[in-house]
């Protein structure tokens, strides 16, 4: 580790191909013979399918076939799969058609497809298509859709109800019993629609010949994408091949295997010809997965002197029309064991429900279920300290777990890996000096200004994981990755991984690692992901693990390689091999530091193999599988500055400071840029997005023009800084970053215009803080 | 509805087709030239990742119809460098980490283009300001602003 390669913040380079708009995504490919498709969709919420009239568009110019989910079932396509029923929840996972042959359960639910020669073509005989419906009663919201005579969706599941699932540590009833005071909140932990800038995209591409397919599709994960088409096409999965090509953005919506995906094989199977798909940006906000989406009824218990005591929970989990692939898993084990975050809370109680709606499906979204779990109790921890009079920092600091290295059992059953909280609030503070900003506020008051001081300290759960413990809690999968370092003769390295990237950078962090283990130039190193067939397996690019994770598969492919290069030093230089040494690229005989063997120099034999040790096979290539023994658990603390027109309810929010705890850091420059970007969509929620149905299920946010993702001028410039806890869960004592500005800036924010408006004794607004519900929570305070 | 002929500058060369009425520019670069870098992010005209400059504008192809730019010069992001070199915009967005997915990125560099133009030393608020019709999810805009204020630096450094 004695580069100075790891730890800088070089360059990317993924960006040259990026900036010249050489790369290319999906929407880019051309395939010879290839044709388009559109989708019918529903306009409906809920409705019943009477009739699909499809002869007139089939018999439009350019039109290559017309298609309902009643042909792709008869073609023996499988409903999408859910990958994750968590157990002892008596999850019910009602089928879900690519294509209603029925009934339709939500606005955008694909009826038919139109495969045409051009776009163009294929949008015009989509329009064509009849369908009559006969709608049916809609619900949109989680609680009501429990609630007697609301409308079912799905034959099998009574009051909507698809799961109850409970986490509880320690004796919660007695804490309340025994509590000094107790606060309670309703929270709307709103629905948020991911928005990745490239909009979804398929290209399939079937061969009837060898029966091999292709699938050029914008996932996060082309792997688990490969075994869920496996599933549901009934293609064998050695015989499919997925490829992520560039992908923009994903933010957990490019998780999924969506229907979209398994319609394209189907209708390149029945045409014979490739199929490529993409979806507009008002198709994204109908069919492709929304986040979020929570009703929490909330009470924290505590002692006078501020000591917390117990945590109550119960939670109506929007979970959309049908089960999207992780959806169950994210309003559970990622958010519920969440609960007591960077507290000792002894006492906790949870009761999920997961709920059916018609409404897009809700799955996974920048960080997913740990904001719902977040908010929660941060948003509690304040309410406490206004109860008691306490300076927000203080109580948290009262109540933080202390700090520690070697693992800390929380009430939810987990072990955080590593912590130190109060060291992350003390920089935070002084950073944002938070006296001068107490007393900046008190003088404004004096003067009727409104400057709020929101604070966040956060733990949150990432890098996962084990794959023991995915299997236990219902994951359909396991969640180690592998690496393959490849050293070419010439001494240039490939590395193929099973994570896909897609914006996180680490075509630039995993290079350094190798350089930096091998001692070979960074411009040497080129990584390799996102093609089932030139990568091995792996689990994808989610749940801030690709890092956390991949390097220690990167990592025990470089040990192999390091040790297969000692074997063939010794023999060359004619040593013992327990006397080769390596540092700095080189290895050489113990006490003769000249007399050594670069690893140029070991990859060339090695390759040519015209004198190796006896027995050692040739090639200096090595591959390593690795599954973390524990999660890992970043954490930090977030302090947001806010002024809130009182007039106007307006806010603005003047200043972020952000300090962030990932462990060990391999590329600075990418670290910040990940947090930056955190922090832009959590502030979102907390300020301006927001996803809005009708009572009929109709999508009101349902362009760019409707739902506000934030622009250049919404937002200051980010103010960053960094504690490092390494921890002992991966070899480079490395934590994720790709979630945690996500989650922590929402209640940071949040609080912050909550106390801006302490005085007026406002204590709860429904996010997003749009200027018309602060400006009527203030005038219902006034008028109180 | 019969076919329009168009003669279009494009990245310094003039491209000739025959087009429908309704094709959009962005479809023309895309799908009729294979020029792929100008990438289609919403349908709205909100996103601003299809922007290109036309007669050194930067606009929205994806609101512009292929025949509304017959005869003008349009220059895409494959179009920006130079004798394999970089503009100095493109240089500043690599240095700043001004992108992460790239979906933006093309939009956003031309779109920082035209603002530099018309000013060569923006304050933080102008650059705001300036690139408010092009959406970005990744980087939260902060090394966006970074990067434009860089490439104003070394403008204005090739320029003395």
């Amino acid at each position: 580790m004695a580069s100075r390669i790891f730890g800088s913040g070089i360059k990317r380079r993924e960006d040259p191909r990026l900036i010249t708009g050489q790369a290319k995504y999906t929407d880019d490919l051309t395939l010879p013979g290839m044709t388009h498709m559109a989708v019918v969709r529903s306009p409906y919420a809920h409705a019943k399918i009477k009739a699909i009239r499809t002869k007139k568009a089939a018999s439009m110019p350019g039109v290559v076939a017309v298609f309902t989910g009643k042909e792709m079932e008869a073609a023996g396509f499988k409903p999408i799969p859910c990958a994750w029923v968590v157990p002892g929840s008596e999850t019910k996972t009602p089928p879900y058609p690519a294509i209603a042959t029925e009934v339709v359960r939500y606005v955008g639910n694909a009826v038919a497809i139109v495969i045409a020669e051009d776009r163009y073509r294929a949008r015009d005989a989509a329009d064509a298509v009849e369908v009559d419906y006969e709608p049916l009663p809609a619900v949109v919201d989680a609680y009501q859709a429990t609630q007697k005579g609301a409308p079912r969706l799905h034959a099998d599941v009574p009051d909507n109800i698809c799961f109850h699932w409970k986490v509880s540590g320690g004796d919660v009833e007695a804490a309340f019993r025994s509590a000094d005071v107790v606060v309670r909140d309703t929270i709307r932990n709103q629905r948020l629609i991911p928005n990745a800038m490239e909009p979804r995209a398929v290209l399939a591409h079937y061969a009837s010949g060898g029966g091999e397919l292709t699938v050029w599709a914008t996932t996060q994960n082309p792997h688990i994408l490969r075994f869920l088409l496996s599933v549901d096409t009934g293609l064998p999965e050695h015989k499919i091949r997925v490829i992520a090509p560039e992908v923009g953005g994903g933010f957990g919506s490019k998780i999924p295997h969506y229907p979209e995906d398994s319609i394209a094989v189907f209708a390149s199977k029945k045409t014979g010809r490739p199929v490529k798909w993409t979806e507009t940006r008002s198709e994204n906000y109908q069919a492709t997965i929304h986040g979020r989406d929570h009703i929490q009824e909330v009470e924290m218990a505590a002692k006078k002197d501020g000591t917390i005591v117990g945590l109550r929970a119960k939670v109506w989990a929007n979970l959309g029309a049908y089960l999207s692939t992780a959806s169950t898993g994210i309003p559970t084990i990622l958010h519920g064991l969440m609960l007591s975050g960077v507290y000792a809370i002894p006492n906790i109680h949870e009761d999920v429900y997961g709920v059916f709606t018609n409404t897009t499906p809700v799955d996974a979204y920048r960080g997913a279920g740990r904001p719902e779990a977040t908010f929660l109790i941060e948003r509690l921890v304040d309410l406490l300290a206004g109860k008691l009079a306490m300076d927000p920092a203080e109580l948290r600091r009262k109540n933080f777990i202390p700090p520690f290295t070697d693992g800390h059992g929380v009430a939810t059953g987990i072990t955080y890996d590593s912590g130190n909280y109060p060291a992350a609030l003390d920089k935070a503070m002084k950073m944002a000096d938070y006296p001068a900003l107490r007393k900046k506020q008190a003088d404004l008051r004096k003067k009727g200004e409104y400057l709020g001081i929101g604070l966040s300290t956060y733990a949150e759960i990432c890098g996962l994981g084990p794959s023991q413990v995915a299997g236990a809690v219902g994951f359909g999968g396991g969640l180690w990755e592998s690496a393959i370092v490849r050293f070419h003769p010439s001494g240039k390295v490939n590395v193929m991984v099973g994570v896909s990237p897609h914006g996180q950078g680490e075509e630039t962090t995993f290079a350094q690692i190798v350089a930096s283990e091998l001692g070979v130039p960074v411009e040497d190193v080129e990584v390799l992901h996102g093609d089932t067939d030139q990568t091995p397996m792996g689990w994808g690019t989610y749940g801030s693990r690709t890092t956390a994770v991949g390097s220690g598969a990167i990592m025990g492919a470089v040990g192999k390689i390091k040790e297969k290069a000692k074997a063939v030093t010794a023999h060359l230089l004619e040593a013992a091999v327990e006397d080769i040494e390596y540092g700095d690229g080189k290895f050489f005989v113990k006490g003769s530091p000249d007399k050594a063997k670069t690893i140029q120099d070991v990859a060339l034999m090695a390759n040519v193999a015209w004198n190796m040790p006896k027995g050692l096979e040739p090639g200096l290539e090595a591959s390593a599988f690795f599954d973390p023994p524990n999660f890992v658990y970043p954490f930090g603390a977030h302090i947001a500055v806010v002024r809130v027109d009182a007039e106007t309810g307006e806010v603005r929010l003047e200043r972020y400071i952000a300090v962030d705890d990932c462990g060990k850091v391999i590329n600075p420059m990418i670290v910040e840029g990940q947090i930056h970007g955190g922090i832009a969509q959590g502030v979102a929620q907390a300020l301006w997005e927001g996803a809005a149905y009708d009572e009929n299920g109709q999508l009101l946010t349902a362009s760019m023009m409707d739902y506000a993702v934030p622009k250049a001028g919404f937002l200051p410039k980010f103010e960053l800084g960094m504690t490092e806890t390494p921890t002992s869960v991966n070899p480079l004592g490395v934590k994720g970053i790709g979630e945690t500005g996500t989650i922590a800036s929402t209640p940071a924010v949040y609080n912050a215009v909550l106390d801006a408006l302490a005085p007026l004794k406002v204590s709860s607004i429904d996010m997003p803080l749009t200027p018309e519900r602060v400006w009527r929570a203030i005038a219902q305070a006034k008028g109180a | 509805m019969r076919n329009h002929s168009v003669s279009i500058e494009v990245n310094g060369t003039r491209r000739t087709a025959e087009v429908e009425p309704r094709l959009l520019l962005v479809h023309f670069l895309r799908d009729t030239l294979g020029l792929t870098g100008t990438n289609i992010g919403c349908d709205t005209s909100q996103c601003g990742a299809c922007t290109v400059l036309m007669d050194g504008h930067a606009v929205k192809s994806c609101t512009v119809l292929t025949v509304q730019a017959d005869g003008a010069a349009v220059t895409t992001i494959e179009g920006l460098a130079q004798d394999g070199k970089l503009h100095p915009v493109q240089e500043a967005f690599w240095e700043k980490h001004g992108l992460q997915c790239g979906f933006c990125t093309p939009g956003m560099i031309l779109t920082a283009c035209e603002l530099l133009q018309k000013k060569s030393k923006p304050t933080e608020a102008e650059i705001r300001h300036g690139l408010e019709g092009n959406l970005c999810r990744c980087t939260g805009y902060h090394n966006i602003v970074a990067s434009v204020e860089e490439a104003a630096r070394r403008m204005r450094g090739n320029r003395a």
